[in-house]
């Protein structure tokens, strides 16, 4: 009993880092991103900074979204590792089913 | 709900660096989404990225609505948290009736699809200029020469389904473009009827006479995951 009123103290406490006008900020972000990302699309940049462009804007997008409307950003940091860390898994599976499916483009038949 | 979503996470991770290892597997002829995602309610033009830019903004705002509606619920106003949940509920239909409209016009295709010619090459043509052909390369082919093309190519594919697809010579585009949206928009549909079970619960009082909104902030969670997926989705098969 004691415990659930401690945590929901520092829930309440924890919460009230994220105010209205903060979310409606992030919207704005979000969106600006979005229009952006659309934008840049019709233009003659080469395509490869193009793709590193939009890949580095996503990561902002999904710091927004995961650090302030899921309120990660309001989080107890070993809890913040204990989700985030596990997605270095991700990042090195891109790397070899990119590297491979690449190098299956080059054998023929 | 944090343990679920890092699951998850990883079944879209898996998928979308599937689609990017068959991606770099077929550089050549892969299609571009440029190409292929033109069309825009009631406007005859090519108009590429515009409705998917529209579906992302559908989303995100109801992302918004439902953050104010977790932050009504940190207030136990009942009232508040009913209205921003009902415009993510709409929110969450409008982006549903958008991707059906979107899937509608992948499968359909253009008018006349694309020529498969003897080489295996794919010739699109455009309804809004007839009798051009168009390479994936960026080769236009137009008047009798298109003609001569038309004769001589040995299948007519129109629109999209899991075989084959108009907007190049790989089924596996087709595939990847109904199984990553598919079950994306699966998940937006699961998302829509979580909330409405709670708005109904909010509805009857249910969370009141527990004193505790947490319900609210769950299944908040889920959607801005949806969302956050979305952004991913709109990234990879769209963008680049």
């Amino acid at each position: 009993m004691h415990h659930e009123v401690v945590s929901h103290a520092s829930e309440e406490k924890a919460h009230s880092a994220l105010t209205t006008k903060m979310i409606w900020k992030v919207f704005w972000i979000l969106l600006g991103i979005t229009l952006f990302e659309v934008g840049i699309s019709f233009t003659g940049i080469p395509h490869t900074i193009l793709i590193w462009t939009f890949v580095a804007l996503t990561l902002v997008k999904a710091y927004y979204i995961v650090g302030y409307f899921m309120h990660m950003k309001f989080e107890v940091v070993p809890f913040q590792w204990a989700i985030l860390l596990p997605f270095i898994l991700i990042v090195y599976l891109i790397f070899i089913a990119l590297y491979e499916g690449t190098v299956l483009g080059y054998i023929p038949g | 709900m944090w343990i679920f979503l890092v699951s998850d996470a990883f079944t879209f991770s898996s998928l979308l660096i599937a689609y990017g290892a068959m991606r770099h597997r077929f550089p050549e002829i892969w299609p571009k989404p440029g190409d292929v995602f033109t069309h825009f309610p009631f406007i005859h033009a090519h108009v590429p990225l515009m409705y998917v830019g529209l579906m992302t903004f559908i989303l995100i705002m109801s992302s918004v609505t439902m953050v104010l509606a977790v932050d009504a619920g940190h207030r136990m106003k009942r009232k508040s948290v009913l209205t921003w949940l009902g415009w993510t509920i709409v929110g969450g239909f409008v982006f549903l009736g958008s991707q059906a409209w979107e899937w509608y016009h992948f499968i359909k295709g253009s008018e006349k699809g694309a020529y498969v010619l003897a080489d295996g090459r794919y010739a699109r043509t455009d309804d809004l200029e007839p009798g051009v052909l168009k390479f994936h390369d960026g080769t236009v082919v137009e008047g009798a020469e298109a003609q001569a093309l038309i004769a001589s190519s040995v299948k007519n594919v129109k629109g999209a389904n899991l075989t084959e697809n108009e907007y190049g010579n790989v089924p596996l585009f087709g595939n990847f473009f109904f199984f990553i949206t598919g079950f994306h928009g699966f998940h937006v549909f699961s998302g829509v009827v979580i909330n409405i079970i709670v708005f109904i619960l909010v509805y009857q009082g249910f969370l009141d006479r527990k004193k505790d909104y947490e319900l609210v902030e769950k299944v908040g969670l889920y959607w801005h995951f949806v969302d956050l997926v979305w952004v991913f989705v709109f990234t990879f098969f769209y963008l680049v």
